[in-house]
């Protein structure tokens, strides 16, 4: 199949590479570049694994070719954390809250959350929930997620993180 | 701050041991999308395999042309039952004595089953290929009813054993016959009924469901022509078993087969079996002798691995009038589909399922379960529970409700009357089970008290009569649930797969630093192994948990053990390594009375420490101990510091817990709003709390899921409806309820540390207490028993039954 050329940035970094027309962002990202944190989940698009930011959107990478990404700034959980090694707030708040246990869903999880938490920087637990509902977890039951972004929330905004009432 | 003046207390918590919420040492990689999993492998020259599978549930395949195939670049190779025939291939056996088709030969005999395998460069070209491969099939009758599959004219479904009135579990009796398994007392039984005074009986299908981790089942096989060495990383539970299981069938002796289970993406029973994707991806590398990858695609996830449940219980409870159980009589109808392809211990083909006299005082019980073939995908996999424990706890669960009913009692009353008292332990069951420990009564009363009960239940009487009078179009329901596990296969008295006894294992080398490496046979898929296994260490040789290393999932170099399902890992690896920490500790002792200069008599263990009796001044700590394992031992003693154990547990444990949960059910949508659930878990000691609360959230959560939506459904003509997360229900965060957990602390009497086992206990209590709270939201019209799942349209039509909507 005749490839085409793509340019973009993924996690500040030019990339770029041939691809099939039909190839998936998420096979992209995955295969030719590498990045296996996004994890693969479903074929049709309800599971979120594969969830990255992709011009200031939170994606699904398995329903975006890799072609449609032409120009795009992306950002994938691998550039999460300060190029100095310091994680970002959200990765700390889910091992402090015990926010995941399998660890499949985490990277998507913490990329929408990444992103629900500039849409709406003060979330009540309602938004948060509402704001993950595309993103399944087999594990945790969310109690714990929804408390781990309530604390990275907390602590972008400097408030004092209390815990939602139980 | 020296060793001397830090206080008891102090080096306690410094330990980060047992009863410590230890912050998970997995999380450090999987927040930074650094675990490694199987998908995420790639080795040079890797393939990728995909499969052509059937549309049809039972059809003869009458050709297969694979050519056009063959033909598209990239194409490296397509595998048939042809191929694998001459191998020996083409069948292999399942955990339960059967086999199962690798590849189908003559017949299909489930839709989606596997038909050919497509080998090719890239993923996305096997996928075109997988499309090219024409196979030409005759329909055959379909039969998807597990009631009608020992019906005289019912079709022949499995002709490979067509003629074999001996089957894994004794006598078959009809062509589409399993197994008949029975146990308990049924003259006993028969007799308590002759002599009740009330009775009940229902029709309790608890129905075909999936597990559905997040992640796939997926492998990686490389054989090495030279070395004549295979080495298969694969989402395996039980990875050791894999390998015996894989050099028995491919007689590549064991030493030169390399098993290695990475990051797994959730397991929940899916992950325990092997899969006809394994043999091909290793018949594959062989035959091209390089690397090739197989990843299930989540249709395929759903529709050809691992079901479970599919159990048709029809249920009878005998007693007196005042409401004290005097027998119970369950027969079972097991939709096994078309192998049997259970991961039960090979002696229990219905698993545990004679845990089904719950936590009652059953005087008599007899159970009986006939496992039948069906048109239906291979499976019986323990989704999520101890072996049948679930289908059991679900069982007995709904018919002490339905008796309740019957005698105008309240269900906790009527559980409260019945339950094993405490002073009965260790308690035989009438169907053969010996209880550890437990506390029903306090767990119990602990739950009512803290929910309110009996406020709960005026609130509902006077909702009832507002609903009545029409002010109202909302019912409450209130589900009580009290139910009794038994997890930790298991002895080896009774417990094996394949013949191998159900021990695990733990080994624990402690290097001269006081740093820890700990391997064990066990596989976690989340459950947070390498945190919790370090914190049992950590308390019994007194070595921070942060100092060891917890390793699992390679059979090369972990001891030898039968995996992580059935909440096994706590109660059989959990007591190997206390056990194997406490063969180090003796010899540390040793090492410690030759440097105090003191007879190894005169030393007490005091928190990560020998002292001498009588004088805590004069101490060793293990960090010296160990430096001194490796230059000065007393003489005659072996260097080094490490000690392995194989544990056969004496008997398995019985978890136990009461929940309650509360519930508005709109009549004229069949919405059910969860209000309340109170989940109490009692599993014996405590190793990690915030580990166990994340096991009982997530639990409830998949509970909640099979409760109220989760079926894996056939239509008549065998097609599997819904086989993708656009129908088969997984809970989102907006569904699911907030839970409110607590507990009591039973330790198991035979256990090393007193430990039990809970990963399982919230999905074994859930279902139930979720089914009994919608159910008991209608029982005031009438309603004795309404199926699962409780969704919408099921609701609605339980309402529309009992003629609420006008």
């Amino acid at each position: 199949m005749a490839k085409s050329h793509v340019t973009m940035k993924v996690n500040g970094k030019p990339v770029e590479a041939l691809v099939e027309p039909r190839t998936l962002l998420i096979h992209f990202l995955r295969e030719q570049l590498n990045l296996t944190g996004p994890h693969i989940g479903c074929d049709t698009s309800h599971c979120g694994a594969c969830t990255v930011d992709l011009d200031g959107k939170s994606v699904k990478s398995c329903t975006v070719f890799a072609v449609q990404a032409e120009g795009a700034d992306i950002l994938t959980i691998e550039g999460m954390a300060s190029p100095d090694g310091t994680l970002h707030v959200l990765q700390e708040a889910f091992r402090e809250m015990h926010g995941l246990q399998c660890g499949f869903c985490t990277p998507g999880m913490i990329m929408r959350a990444y992103r629900l938490l500039q849409e709406i920087p003060a979330p009540s637990e309602e938004d948060i929930r509402a704001g993950i509902a595309g993103n399944l977890c087999r594990c945790t039951g969310y109690q714990n997620i929804v408390k781990a972004i309530q604390y990275a929330a907390a602590k972008i905004n400097g408030v004092p993180f209390r815990e939602a009432a139980e | 701050m020296n060793e001397t003046t830090l206080t008891a207390e102090q080096r306690t918590e410094r330990l980060q041991g047992l009863g410590c919420k230890r912050k998970r040492v997995e999380d450090i990689r999987f927040t930074q999308g650094k675990g490694n999993y199987v998908d995420d492998l790639k080795l040079p020259g890797m393939l990728y395999g995909d499969f052509v599978r059937t549309p049809y549930g039972h059809a003869r395949i009458k050709n297969i042309d694979a050519s056009k195939a063959k033909a598209l670049p990239g194409v490296v190779a397509v595998l048939t039952a042809a191929d694998l025939k001459p191998l020996n291939l083409h069948y292999m056996p399942t955990l339960a004595g059967d086999v199962q088709a690798v590849l189908a030969e003559e017949k299909v005999l489930f839709q989606n089953q596997e038909v050919a395998f497509v080998i090719a460069e890239e993923r996305y070209i096997a996928a075109d290929a997988v499309e090219l491969v024409e196979v030409e099939y005759e329909a055959l009758p379909v039969l998807v009813d597990p009631l009608k599959a020992m019906a005289a004219d019912a079709p022949v479904l499995r002709e490979d054993l067509k003629d074999k009135t001996d089957g894994a579990h004794g006598k078959r009796k009809h062509h589409n016959h399993v197994f008949n398994w029975e146990i308990g007392d049924r003259e006993a039984t028969d007799m308590a009924f002759k002599k009740a005074e009330v009775s009940i009986k229902e029709h309790i299908v608890y129905q075909r469901v999936h597990p559905c981790p997040l992640e796939t089942c997926q492998c990686v096989a490389s054989f090495d022509k030279v070395r004549g060495e295979l080495t298969l990383w694969g989402t395996f539970q039980a990875p050791h078993v894999i390998r015996t299981v894989a050099s028995l069938i491919s007689k590549i002796p064991e030493h030169k087969i390399h098993v290695i289970a990475p990051d797994i993406g959730g397991g929940f029973g899916n992950k325990v079996g092997a899969y006809p994707g394994y043999i091909c991806s290793v018949v594959a590398s062989i035959v091209t002798g390089r690397p090739v990858k197989w990843v299930e695609d989540r249709i395929e996830n759903l529709s050809a691995t691992a079901f479970a449940r599919d159990y048709h219980m029809q249920t009878e409870i005998a007693a007196t009038r005042d409401g004290t159980v005097t027998g119970l009589r369950v027969y079972t109808i097991a939709d096994h589909g078309a192998f049997d392809a259970c991961a039960d211990p090979s002696k229990w083909p219905a698993g545990f399922f004679n845990i089904v006299t719950g936590s009652y005082d059953f005087p008599a019980a007899h159970v009986s379960v006939d496992g039948v073939y069906s048109n239906k995908a291979p499976g019986g996999v323990a989704y999520r529970c101890s072996f049948r424990v679930t289908e059991a706890a679900y069982c007995i669960e709904r018919a002490m409700d339905i008796l309740a009913q019957k005698l105008g009692m309240d269900p906790a009353e009527l559980r409260l009357k019945n339950f094993v008292r405490r002073e009965q332990f260790p308690y035989q069951s009438a169907l053969g089970w010996e209880y550890d420990s437990g506390d029903y009564h306090t767990a119990m009363r602990k739950v009512m008290d803290a929910v309110g009960y009996d406020k709960l239940r005026a609130e509902q009487k006077a909702r009832q009569e507002a609903f009545r009078r029409g002010e109202t179009r909302e019912l409450m329901g209130i589900g009580v649930a009290f139910f009794t596990e038994i997890v930790g296969a298991g002895p080896s008295r009774n417990c094996d797969i394949l013949g191998i006894a159900m021990f695990d294992s733990a080994e624990i080398r402690i290097h001269p630093t006081g740093a820890v490496i700990a391997r064990l046979g066990t596989k976690s898929q989340g459950q947070g192994h390498e945190t919790t296994y370090a914190q049992i260490i950590a308390s019994e040789l007194g070595l921070p948990a942060d100092d060891i290393a917890v390793e699992e999932g390679n059979t090369d170099t972990a001891p030898y053990g039968l995996g992580t399902y059935g909440s096994r890992s706590t109660p059989v690896s959990g007591a190997a390594t206390a056990m194997a920490a406490r063969k180090i500790r003796a010899k540390a002792q040793m090492i410690a009375a030759f440097m105090l200069e003191v007879h190894d008599d005169d030393l007490e263990w005091d928190i990560d420490r020998f002292r001498v009796k009588g004088n805590p001044e004069q101490f060793k700590t293990m960090k010296e101990i160990a430096w001194a394992a490796y230059n000065r031992v007393p003489p005659g003693m072996e260097p080094g510091l490490e000690a392995v154990s194989y544990y056969d547990p004496p008997n398995m444990t019985y978890p136990f817990g009461a929940y309650i949960c509360v519930v508005d059910v709109d009549v004229d949508t069949g919405e059910t709003k969860v209000r309340r659930f109170y989940a109490l878990d009692d599993c014996g000691t405590r190793i990690n709390p915030m580990i166990i609360e994340g096991q009982i959230h997530g639990g409830l959560t998949e509970a909640f899921g099979i409760a109220m939506g989760q079926e894996i459904r056939y239509d008549e003509a065998g097609n599997v409806t819904g086989p993708s997360l656009m129908d088969y229900f997984l809970p989102t965060a907006v569904e699911t309820p907030k839970w409110e957990t607590d507990w009591t602390t039973t330790p198991s009497p035979h256990h090393p540390i007193g430990a039990k086992g809970v990963g399982e206990s919230p999905n074994v209590g859930g279902v139930p207490c979720f089914a009994n709270a919608v159910n008991d939201a209608f029982k005031f019209l009438g309603s004795t028993h309404i199926a699962m799942p409780h969704d919408n349209w099921r609701t609605w039509t339980a309402a529309e039954k009992l003629g609420l909507h006008g």
